[in-house]
């Protein structure tokens, strides 16, 4: 079979491992003990071995044992489970702070310096603080291996924190139930030694980091940092959004205030539909999914994305 | 009490009233009718929830797409959710058995309000009709999950109105039903029936019937917000016009928590009438078994919250709540307890019935101990929202409420056909459906602890071994549930007559004749003795 607890990589490992081996133990424990029993009597009582029953209306003194004893088990259970969560609130004041934006259906990380990435890169032994954002709806960011997941509120203020304990890659799985690409929300967690996650953070100025001095490459490089691909793909397969391939420069029928206008997809139309994508809606694609990116991309990204989407037609 | 011989009155399969055919059935306000109206509508919608799941579990068989699209798996879990929870499990016990067997079991001749009882079964419907349609006449198929979170439900292209209405209907279903229960219970006993005589499945729809009244009109208070939200632009809930998503949440489980009692609560019920019958011996604690049932339904009230651990309530709220959790475990414990003590020194008849109760216990101890976990605060943070959660709900509300349902089906079936069935195909079935339901759910649990999230389409390669397991059980399930279901309707034709006591049980239904007359009693009978009085 394979491994069913994972990989043990943060602070809350121990604790969970605490709560969750006490209260499986117990449990497993009782299940045997009681199924035992049951199966005991099935056999020792049956008609056959048994032809007449004793009636036996009760006993008090049993019903108060065993409302007690199981009682302080549960009491002792849930302290467990409390003492293991209460961590989780109080943050450590030289936390490093990171925020993530989560939006349908892609991560985005941003650190203090400015730099964002789609993957969650940490120092090792490093407390870390998220800061939790979401554009559009609830999301849940949740790392297995570090035991941890926390809900994203849109319009909410929360955050988490942990201290990654081990060197090494881990999945973050989106929790909560977001729409049709809930399941492919997904990014890495990267925990780098200290010196290396030192050499990353002063890497690049830029916010993002670019392979390759192709045409469009910051561009493409702006595009996966802010999760775009997760609902236009670049190769003409149609998702919920529409395709970036040979778009540009295109006739495209849209739905503006409900009347259905034709378009050329030039560089003032890119700019409105990422600014206010539910100014004109592609007709046959629906409405209200998409979140303005005001707040994240400058003029200046958005003239670098045109730049690569001009690559993306055959010609 | 000796078998009323020499009566002459049809029993209620042959008496029609003054319709004919069909509206012999839809316009009868006789409570064993309005039984069998709800029994025919529920397993119509079991076989739709039950036939979505199991081609939910094929299509995770293997990652990436193996029979169907993104788009459909995510219309399909929320189909499957909204049909088990509010059209099955939700009814469930209550107005199939409890709408037979409560008047009976008490000693009356119908419920307090008959034409109320056959209204609720028209609400019953309407509401999930609306329900279904408003998944399909949105703008696309349904996909919000059978929770409607807030705000994902609000922007997505279905018509989340109708569906809280439906929702609202099903809701006054459910109230009337409880409040009808209530009454009869309160006035209608038989002479010398006192409280501490009455049977523990009529004690249970008593716990059940208050939990329906005073829990159910919290849906229609959401339904207004939504209404005002939507039209009037008040925020409630939608964080662009200023609400708070977390109320919604708050609101939909300060009655659905409590509607998971609505739905355990006569299952236990069943149970505690299953297990006295067949160990012929009486049952063990009666008193705290009726005082644990009220417990439940009391405490049940207050725990709403854990099932929002990971999104952002107060510290005292979570530490509340978590108590609490653990602490309406307890009178659960103690009914266990009771019915395996009950075992002890009895002369136990192995019907299938009976297998069906010790199936329930294991399955329902597995359920509750994962419930455990899961109110721990520390690992819920880790399993929440995962397959373990899953994996847990299916233990306690099928592996509870759907054993308890089929164990009742094939107790009561004699009395309500008046033929028996084959015990021998019963219990093949029961033996293939068991071994698949363990597969299938079990292995949820370990998918879940190495944090595989609920409602995922595709997953990553590192879950493939599990979900292979349990779909391979889901298929077993599902033929298991063929074998059962099958032999329930070929028994109708081929079975033999059923004799007014066919299990030796003592409650008053058993003293009546199999199937019962249309006045089920041709006198009131007088008690003078506890419902399980084997001496």
């Amino acid at each position: 079979m394979y491994s069913t607890t994972g990989i043990e990589a943060s602070n809350y490992v121990s604790t969970y491992n605490t709560a969750f081996y006490f209260i499986a133990g117990v449990s497993l424990f009782l299940l045997i003990g009681l199924t035992i029993t049951m199966l005991y009597f099935v056999f020792r009582y049956n008609k056959k071995k048994n032809p007449v029953a004793t009636q036996i209306e009760g006993n008090t003194f049993l019903e108060i044992t065993w409302t007690i004893i199981p009682l302080i088990l549960a009491l002792v259970m849930f302290s467990l489970g409390w003492s293991g969560w209460k961590p989780t609130t109080k943050p450590p004041k030289d936390a490093m702070n990171i925020t993530v934006v989560a939006r349908m259906w892609s991560f985005l990380f941003i650190y203090d310096n400015g730099k964002q990435s789609p993957d969650l890169i940490v120092p090792l032994n490093t407390p870390v603080k998220i800061n939790l954002i979401s554009l559009d709806v609830i999301h849940s960011l949740f790392i297995p291996d570090f035991r941890i997941k926390s809900d994203i509120i849109p319009g909410r203020q929360k955050f988490m924190w942990f201290l990654p304990e081990m060197e090494g890659k881990y999945k973050i799985f989106c929790a909560e139930y977001c729409g049709l690409q809930h399941s492919y929300m997904h990014s890495t967690v990267n925990v780098l030694t200290q010196d290396k996650f030192k050499a990353w953070y002063a890497e690049s100025a830029s916010p993002v980091t670019v392979t390759g001095n192709a045409p469009g490459a910051v561009g493409e490089a702006i595009m996966r940092a802010q999760g775009c691909f997760a609902c236009h793909t670049p190769d003409g397969t149609k998702l919920i959004g529409p395709s970036y391939f040979n778009l540009f420069g295109s006739q495209q029928t849209v739905i503006r205030d409900g009347k259905e206008i034709n378009i050329t997809v030039d560089a003032e139309y890119i700019k409105r539909c990422i600014l206010q994508p539910n100014t004109d809606i592609v007709k046959g694609f629906p409405s209200t999914i998409m979140q303005s990116y005001r707040s994240t991309l400058s003029d200046d990204d958005i003239l670098k994305i045109i730049e690569f989407l001009k690559t993306l037609n055959d010609k | 009490m000796s078998t009323q011989k020499g009566f002459e009155e049809p029993s209620y399969l042959e008496y029609k009233g003054k319709y004919k055919g069909i509206f012999s059935w839809i316009l009868s306000t006789d409570h064993k009718r309005i039984a069998i109206l709800y029994l025919f509508s529920l397993l119509t919608f079991f076989a739709i929830g039950a036939t979505l799941g199991l081609l939910m579990k094929l299509e995770l068989i293997a990652p990436g797409k193996t029979i169907m699209t993104a788009q459909t798996y995510n219309a399909f879990f929320t189909l499957h959710g909204i049909i088990m929870i509010f059209a099955v499990v939700i009814p469930g016990l209550p107005a199939v058995f409890g709408n037979f067997f409560l008047p009976i079991m008490i000693g009356a001749k119908d419920v307090a309000f008959p034409r109320l009882n056959l209204l609720s079964w028209y609400f019953y419907v309407t509401g999930v009709s609306l329900v279904l349609i408003s998944q399909f006449t949105g703008q696309g198929p349904p996909d919000t999950g059978w929770t409607f979170y807030a705000p994902y439900s609000f922007r997505t292209t279905g018509n989340m109105l109708p569906a809280v209405f439906g929702a609202f209907v099903l809701g006054f279903s459910s109230i009337l039903t409880g409040l009808n229960f209530l009454v009869t219970i309160h006035r209608m006993r038989a002479p010398g029936m006192t409280w501490l005589r009455m049977p523990l499945f009529p004690w249970t729809l008593y716990a059940t019937g208050w939990v329906q009244l005073l829990a159910t009109p919290i849906i229609g208070i959401t339904l207004l917000m939504i209404v005002a939200e939507r039209t009037l632009h008040i925020g409630f809930f939608d964080p662009t016009l200023g609400g708070d998503p977390l109320l919604y949440q708050h609101l939909f489980w300060t009655y659905s928590h409590p509607a998971v009692y609505i739905m355990i609560l006569p299952a236990m019920g069943a149970i505690s009438e299953i297990i006295p019958t067949f160990c012929h011996k009486t049952i063990f604690g009666y008193k705290f078994i009726v005082a644990s049932s009220i417990a439940i339904a009391f405490v049940g009230y207050f725990i709403w919250g854990h099932h929002m651990f990971t999104s952002g309530m107060s510290g005292t709220a979570l530490y509340t709540f978590s108590l609490l959790t653990f602490i309406v475990a307890i009178p659960s414990a103690v009914k266990v307890f009771n019915w395996i003590s009950t075992m002890h020194k009895a002369s136990i008849d192995l019907q299938t019935p009976f297998f069906w109760a010790v199936g329930f216990l294991f399955v329902f101890m597995i359920g509750g101990f994962s419930g455990l976990i899961l109110g721990s605060l520390a690992t819920n943070i880790h399993l929440h929202n995962t397959h373990f959660v899953v994996a847990h709900f299916h233990f306690i509300v099928f592996g509870g409420t759907g054993y308890a349902f089929f164990g009742a089906m094939h107790y009561w079936y004699p009395k309500i056909t008046g033929k028996m069935y084959d015990s021998r195909w019963a219990n093949t079935g029961l033996i293939i459906f068991f071994a698949g339901f363990i597969t299938l759910y079990g292995e949820m649990f370990f998918l879940g602890m190495r944090g595989m999230p609920r409602r995922y389409y595709d997953y990553d390669e590192i879950f493939h071994t599990g979900n292979i397991f349990s779909s391979l059980g889901a298929v077993v399930m599902y033929f298991g549930l063929a074998v059962i279901i099958i032999n329930l309707f070929s028994s109708l034709r081929n079975g033999a007559k059923a004799p007014s006591d066919p299990w030796g049980g003592k409650t008053l239904e058993w003293t009546i004749p199999s199937p019962p007359p249309v006045e089920n009693f041709e006198e009131i009978p007088v008690v003078t003795k506890g419902p399980y009085n084997y001496k």
